[in-house]
C-alpha cells in the first residue's frame, strides 16, 4: 500500500500567534523584525502586511516607505520551534506519525488513518480548527515533496494515489524544494515550471544542475526515498531531575530515584492510576545513556515497594564519569483498584497487594516466565490438563478432578523404562528405572488416555497406577497398542505420594 | 504419688524454659493442630510448632512425592481454604492436580522457578517476609548452618510458617530448624483386602526436634485426614534433647 502524506503549512506561523494573543493586532499590519549586522530586518510579516507588499527578507527601512504605519515586534528564534513542536503534539490526535518540517511546517504520515475519516474529512476538520485563529494550507499526496509542493503553491488540493504527476507539472521550480543556486540557473534557462523539464533525461539534468536536482525530483514523484522522522509522543507521567554535580554512587542514584518516584506518585494518585512499567534514564557525563526498566504485576504507587524494584538493578547502570541527568518515564499505567486502608493486619489475612509486590521482586530478579500459577483445564492428556496463569486473582472455571489417580510428582518428559509384562493388557511383573529393578505387588489400570486428536497426534497411552515391593508408587503407561512384531514402549511419568 | 508430681514440677519447668527461649503459650498450648495427637506431643507444648523452619529430607523422588504431600496434609490442617502458598523450587515437576487429593486448592499455590541456589535462598526469604502467605516451601539441594539460622531469624518476625525440602541428604548437618522430619512410603493400606493399589502410607521420621524427642510412626492418608497407624517411640523420654 502507498503511503499518504498530509502537508502542513502555516504561511503566518508567529505573526498568527500574536495576533491570537493579542486580539487587537488582528488584521492590521505588523512584522518582526532582526538585527542583521546594521540594519534592520523583517523575518515574519502578518497577512495585512503581506497584502500591502512586505515580505520577508526585506530591510525595515524600505518596509517603512511603503507602509509608514508598519508596526514592529523584536523576533525571538526559540518561540517558533517552541510553537511548532506545540502544533506538532496537538496534529497527534489524528495519526500518531507526525514530522517537523521547520520553520513552519509539519508533515503528517496520514497511511491508513483515511480508514475511519475520508482525506477530505480530514482537511475539512484541521481548516475548521484553524480558521479564524491560524492561516493554514494542507496538501494531500503519495509522497513528501508532493504534498509540500501542492501545500505551497496550490490552494490546497488533495493528489489522488498516484497523481502526483499531474499535479506538480503546472507549478514552478520552487515547490520542487531547490537550492537557490540551482533555481536561479532554471530560471535563466527558462525552465520558470516543472513541466518544462521533468522530462528531460536524469543524466543532462545532471551535468546541468548537478545531482540534487535528481533526487529532488525523485522524492517528489516517489522513485527516492525520504526521510520522515516522527516526533515522539509526550509521556504524560515523566520527571526529570538534574544534578549540580555528575553523580558516581550508587546511593547518589538511590536518592534520585526516591526524588522522583515521590513527585511521580503524587502525581499519579491525584490520576487515580498506578504504575505498571517505569524507565530510569541516566544521561552519562560522555553522552552515553543507560536504562532501567521495572514491571508490576499489579498496579502500583508504592514508593517504598517501586524503589525495591529499582534497587535491585540498580547495580546495571554504570556512571563512569558521572551521570547529570536523570529522567523516569512511566510507560504503562492503569487505574488502581479501590483498597481499604487497614490499620493492623492480621496474621495469615491474606493481602494480595503484599503478595503481589514480593513476586513484583522476584520477578525483576528471577524474570517473569519463573512465576506461574496453575489453574485446572479440561484435557484428559496430562501435561494438558493444567494451565499457567499469571494473574494472582483468576479463579478456577472448572473442579479439580479427583476421580483418576494423579501423581504428585510428575516428569517433565516421560522417560522409557524396561519392563517385563505377563500377557497383553496387563500391568507389568518388574521394570527397570535408573538401573533399579522395581518387583511390582500391587498394580490399578489400565487407565487409557487417548490424544486429543484436534490438537495433536500420536499414539494413545495406557496408564498403569503401581506399586513395588519397597512401598514406593509409580505412574507408568505403554505407548500405543500391543504389537507382537514390535515391542512396547513403556514409560516411566510420575511418582504418587 | 511422688512421680507424677515430679513430671508435673518439669513440665512446668520445662514451660518455664520454653518461655524464657522465646516460645510463647498460647492459652490452648495442648490443643491439636494436626489431629495426631500422639505425633504432636514429642513438640514442645504438645503441639506442631507453625512460625518456624521445617526442614524435610528426602533422597529420591518417590521420597519427594510423599513429603510433597504430607506437607499439602499439613498446610491443609494449619490454614483455612483461601491461604496463598509460595512453592520455590528448581524446576517444575510437581503435579498440582495430583495435590488436591491431600486437600490443598493447587490454585492456591504460587510456584516459582529458579535455578541457582543462591537466588532460591533469597527469594525464600522475601517469601518468609511476607505476613499474608500461609506458608512457603522451598526446595533446595543443600543449606548451611548460618543460611538456615537467617530464614529462622526471618519467620521468628513474620511468623509464617517454612518447609525446606533438602534434596541431598548425604551430608545432614546441623540446622536451626524446629524440626528435621524424613518421609518413606510405605506398602500401601488396602481396606478389607481389595485389590490394587491403597491409601497411601508413609513411615514419617522425626530425626529432631528442637525442645522436644525424637519420634517415628506410621502414618497414612484417607477420606482427607492424616492418621497414624501405630507409634514406635524410639527414643526414651529421658534422651530428650533441649536445645538444638
Amino acid at each position: 500500500m502507498s503511503k499518504r502524506y498530509l502537508a502542513i503549512w502555516f504561511p503566518y506561523l508567529l505573526t498568527d500567534q500574536m495576533a491570537v494573543k493579542q486580539e487587537e493586532l488582528l488584521g492590521t499590519a505588523y512584522a518582526l523584525i532582526a538585527q542583521e549586522r546594521n540594519k534592520q530586518m523583517i523575518v515574519n510579516v502578518s497577512s495585512e502586511a503581506n497584502k500591502q507588499g512586505l515580505r520577508a527578507n526585506m530591510p525595515l527601512a524600505d518596509a517603512r516607505i511603503t507602509l509608514p504605519s508598519l508596526q514592529t515586534f523584536k523576533f525571538q528564534p526559540q518561540k517558533e520551534q517552541k510553537l511548532l513542536n506545540a502544533m506538532a503534539e496537538w496534529f497527534i490526535r489524528f495519526t500518531p506519525q507526525v514530522a517537523l518540517n521547520p520553520p513552519d511546517g509539519l508533515f503528517l504520515d496520514i497511511t491508513g488513518c483515511t480508514a475511519w475519516k475520508s482525506e477530505e474529512q480530514h482537511i475539512e476538520e484541521i481548516k475548521s480548527h484553524f480558521t479564524g485563529k491560524y492561516h493554514i494550507k494542507l496538501g494531500i499526496a503519495d509522497t513528501l515533496g508532493a504534498a509540500w509542493a501542492i501545500a505551497h503553491y496550490t490552494k490546497g488540493q488533495i493528489a489522488k494515489p498516484n497523481e502526483q504527476l499531474q499535479h506538480l507539472l503546472n507549478l514552478p521550480a520552487k515547490a520542487l524544494r531547490l537550492e537557490e543556486a540551482t533555481l536561479q540557473r532554471l530560471a535563466k534557462l527558462g525552465f520558470h515550471s516543472i513541466d518544462s523539464f521533468i522530462h528531460i533525461a536524469p543524466s543532462t539534468l545532471r551535468r546541468r544542475f548537478g545531482e540534487k536536482i535528481n533526487l529532488k525530483i525523485g522524492q517528489a514523484l516517489g522513485h527516492k526515498p525520504e526521510a520522515f522522522e516522527a516526533i515522539t509522543e509526550p509521556n504524560p507521567y515523566e520527571e526529570r531531575l538534574h544534578c549540580i554535580e555528575p553523580i558516581q554512587t550508587a546511593k547518589g542514584i538511590e536518592i534520585a530515584i526516591e526524588s522522583l518516584l515521590e513527585n511521580l506518585c503524587n502525581r499519579l494518585q491525584k490520576d487515580d492510576v498506578g504504575v505498571r512499567n517505569a524507565t530510569l534514564s541516566a544521561f552519562r557525563l560522555d553522552g552515553k545513556l543507560q536504562q532501567i526498566s521495572i514491571g508490576t504485576n499489579q498496579p502500583s504507587i508504592h514508593i517504598k515497594h517501586l524503589f525495591k524494584l529499582f534497587e535491585l538493578k540498580i547495580k546495571q547502570i554504570e556512571p563512569d564519569l558521572g551521570i547529570e541527568l536523570f529522567i523516569m518515564g512511566i510507560t504503562k499505567v492503569e487505574e488502581l483498584p479501590k483498597q481499604q486502608e487497614t490499620f493492623w493486619q492480621v496474621q495469615n489475612q491474606t493481602d494480595l497487594g503484599e503478595i503481589a509486590e514480593l513476586l513484583d521482586r522476584i520477578s525483576i530478579k528471577a524474570g517473569k516466565n519463573a512465576i506461574r500459577r496453575y489453574l485446572p483445564q479440561e484435557h484428559h492428556w496430562p501435561e494438558n490438563s493444567i494451565k499457567a496463569v499469571t494473574d494472582l486473582k483468576e479463579q478456577p472455571e472448572t473442579e479439580w478432578q479427583t476421580q483418576k489417580p494423579r501423581p504428585t510428582v510428575l516428569l517433565n518428559q516421560p522417560e522409557p523404562i524396561q519392563v517385563s509384562a505377563p500377557i497383553p493388557d496387563y500391568p507389568p511383573m518388574t521394570f527397570t528405572y535408573k538401573n533399579e529393578v522395581h518387583r511390582i505387588a500391587k498394580a490399578d489400570g489400565p487407565e487409557r488416555i487417548e490424544q486429543e486428536w484436534w490438537l495433536s497426534e500420536g499414539k494413545h497411552r495406557d496408564y498403569y497406577y503401581v506399586e513395588d515391593e519397597k512401598g514406593q508408587r509409580y505412574w507408568l503407561f505403554r505407548s500405543g497398542h500391543y504389537d507382537i512384531k514390535v515391542a512396547a514402549q513403556w514409560f516411566i511419568h510420575g511418582f504418587f505420594a | 504419688m511422688q512421680k507424677p508430681l515430679q513430671k508435673i514440677i518439669i513440665e512446668r519447668l520445662q514451660r518455664e524454659i520454653l518461655d524464657l527461649e522465646g516460645f510463647k503459650t498460647k492459652v490452648h498450648y495442648t490443643k491439636t493442630k494436626l489431629g495426631l495427637r500422639t505425633l504432636e506431643d514429642n513438640f514442645p507444648n504438645q503441639t506442631f510448632p507453625t512460625g518456624t523452619i521445617h526442614e524435610f529430607v528426602s533422597e529420591k523422588p518417590e521420597h519427594t512425592a510423599c513429603t510433597s504431600a504430607f506437607i499439602s496434609g499439613v498446610l491443609t490442617k494449619l490454614n483455612d481454604q483461601n491461604g496463598i502458598y509460595i512453592w520455590i523450587g528448581k524446576q517444575k515437576q510437581l503435579f498440582p492436580v495430583g495435590l488436591k487429593k491431600f486437600g490443598i486448592q493447587p490454585h492456591q499455590i504460587i510456584f516459582i522457578n529458579l535455578v541457582k541456589p543462591k537466588d532460591i535462598l533469597w527469594a525464600t526469604e522475601e517469601a518468609l517476609k511476607c505476613k499474608s502467605l500461609s506458608g512457603v516451601i522451598s526446595e533446595l539441594e543443600d543449606i548451611t548452618f548460618a543460611q538456615s539460622q537467617r530464614l529462622q531469624l526471618t519467620v521468628e518476625k513474620s511468623k509464617v510458617t517454612g518447609f525446606i525440602l533438602r534434596t541431598q541428604s548425604e551430608r545432614i548437618h546441623a540446622t536451626a530448624c524446629a524440626a528435621r522430619w524424613k518421609i518413606k512410603p510405605l506398602a500401601s493400606e488396602n481396606e478389607n483386602n481389595l485389590p490394587g493399589v491403597g491409601f497411601s502410607k508413609w513411615q514419617v521420621d522425626l530425626l529432631k526436634v528442637r525442645n522436644g524427642n525424637t519420634t517415628s510412626c506410621i502414618i497414612t492418608y484417607h477420606h482427607g485426614q492424616l492418621a497414624i497407624v501405630e507409634t514406635e517411640n524410639t527414643y526414651p523420654f529421658t534422651h530428650q534433647a533441649i536445645g538444638s
